[in-house]
């Protein structure tokens, strides 16, 4: 066998593997999904995504889970952005680049990598027992905004980078400020690129159990949540509550929980890709 | 050159990135309502003092001045000097063309905006007189409301000029603004320039030779770091005094 015929097959034998190795995700994804609709698509309905938790599964529903979650998800956002956007702004424009500032950068995107249930740790300890504020809404929305937090700044940071220096150039030229031009300029410009970042971020915040059980949601709770001070669960709590059940019903409840999560989380996405094909079709550099 | 008071000056400026000298001891003096073509070689310093003028180096970390930039007699690096105040008297130009991701409107009238002014028929009037300055009006009349990214580059050129003149500066700085254009897009710049000169003290950085020749009154020839020779164009092309000079415009170095 010549030379260039061991690399013809070489290049096609990575093709191949290339493919197996795309379906092998795509393909446990798919039973994944199939076995969970199939398993729970039959018990969701009104009632099921009306009614409060209860001991007999043909009569429990999510209405507090998922109120629980869309409440986890609003407060979390309303924390994490601005802080997060604000921290990325001024490191990426403000910040002179010296060992200080490499320093942090470096810990920043440590910290993004740091496992959930640390996080819920932090919380327990500074939210829940010093600041005294109980297994409460807060208290978890506080413990996600941290553990998303890291992941806000890196994306806003990655998006105003990707701004071009010519853009702040012109702005500065004609007498702007570096506000003026953050703001005019920079913002409107990478602002895209932010919200996919942070809604990708908050995504995977609806999915975290671990740090918010940590923190001390309940499983069961018997009401919706009216204020950010009260008592709380999530979907993927219940979920997680309802298959260590033995009861088969349970399990069932379990998938269309499930169900009812993924479409939260793949309604998250949806709206992070439009914005990213948005900004997209908006701006050529 | 002598009576009249110049309108830009450089006294004994030295120019650092951190530890490296950049210009060295450079003494210049321009002359109101004329073109001065800066000269030189790739990286000999004139884009670095070209933007000493507007301050745009203060965004670079650990670069310093010594000495004085003077604007109309006022040293510009002083420390009751407001860098909006300077930019707004010293507008400039860049390589690249690069307007704004917005309509044609919004960045001509960016400057003023930024001022605090909301007056609409001030503003579309200074929009309309600037675009007509820049020689762009009659091609983009009917779209201001559309992206400026959308234009050609050398219309996207002369929208950027436009835009820096909307703040009415009197020095426009401009860093090789055509290198990055085709030749016909060029030559309407060079024309400008021309009609331009007639109102505002233009310095211009430029790497082709023929250019400085066609659009300047001054040139200044910057070979690493320092200012080797200014003199009147023509002069500086028939019979430059410096042989370094005479090597980089015949085209034996650089």
């Amino acid at each position: 066998m010549t030379n260039s015929e061991k690399n013809r097959l070489k290049d096609k034998a990575f093709q191949v593997f290339g493919i197996f190795c795309t379906f092998i995700g795509l393909v446990v994804l798919a039973i994944f999904l199939i076995d969970i609709i199939i398993e729970g698509v039959g018990r969701i309905d009104w009632d099921f995504l009306t009614s409060l938790p209860s001991r007999r599964a043909g009569r429990a529903g999510i209405l507090t889970a998922w109120a629980g979650t869309i409440w986890i998800l609003v407060l979390s956002a309303l924390i994490a952005f601005p802080l997060g956007i604000a921290a990325g702004i001024y490191l990426e424009e403000y910040a002179k680049k010296t060992k200080l500032s490499n320093f942090l950068e470096i810990n920043i995107a440590n910290l993004a990598g740091v496992p959930s249930i640390i996080y819920g740790l932090l919380g327990l300890e500074l939210f829940v027992r010093m600041m005294n504020l109980g297994g409460i809404l807060l208290a978890g929305a506080l413990t996600l905004s941290l553990l998303i937090l890291p992941i806000v700044i890196v994306t806003t940071r990655e998006a105003i980078k990707a701004v071009p220096r010519t853009i702040r150039d012109g702005s500065f030229a004609l007498g702007a400020s570096k506000w003026q031009t953050v703001w005019n300029q920079v913002l409107p410009a990478s602002i895209g690129g932010i919200l996919t970042g942070v809604i990708l971020a908050l995504s995977r915040a609806v999915g975290e159990a671990a740090p918010l059980i940590v923190i001390g949601a309940l499983a069961y709770v018997p009401f919706v949540p009216s204020s950010p001070m009260d008592e709380f669960t999530v979907l993927p709590i219940q979920i997680f509550n309802w298959t260590s059940r033995p009861q088969a019903a349970f399990l069932t409840n379990a998938a269309a929980a499930i169900i009812i999560l993924l479409l939260i989380t793949f309604l998250l996405n949806g709206i992070a890709v439009y914005l990213r094909h948005r900004q997209q079709k908006k701006i050529k550099w | 050159m002598t009576k009249k008071q110049s309108k830009l000056e450089a006294i004994n400026l030295d120019a650092y990135y951190g530890d490296f000298q950049a210009l060295k001891n450079i003494n210049i003096a321009m002359e109101e309502k004329a073109v001065t073509a800066f000269i030189g070689p790739s990286g000999c310093g004139k884009s670095t003092f070209l933007r000493t003028f507007n301050r745009m180096n203060d965004y670079i970390d650990g670069f310093r001045t010594e000495g004085q930039i003077l604007l109309d007699g006022r040293d510009i690096y002083a420390d009751d000097v407001r860098v909006d105040e300077l930019r707004k008297e010293v507008g400039m130009v860049f390589q690249k063309p690069n307007p704004f991701p917005k309509t044609i409107y919004e960045n001509v009238v960016y400057g003023l905006k930024i001022q605090g002014i909301k007056d609409k028929k001030l503003l579309q009037e200074t929009c309309e007189k600037s675009l007509q300055q820049a020689a762009l009006w009659n091609e983009v009349k009917d779209k201001l409301d559309k992206s400026a990214l959308a234009l050609s580059g050398g219309q996207q050129q002369r929208l950027c000029i436009a835009r820096a003149l909307a703040i009415q500066p009197s020095v426009i700085l401009m860093d090789e603004p055509a290198s990055a254009l085709d030749p016909i897009s060029t030559a309407k710049i060079e024309d400008l320039i021309h009609e331009l000169k007639k109102d505002y003290t233009i310095v211009i950085v430029t790497h082709n030779m023929q250019q400085a020749g066609r659009v300047s009154d001054h040139t200044a020839f910057f070979y690493m770091g320092e200012l080797v020779e200014h003199a009147k164009t023509k002069t500086m092309f028939t019979s430059p005094k410096d042989t370094r000079t005479q090597n980089y415009i015949t085209g034996r170095f650089g």
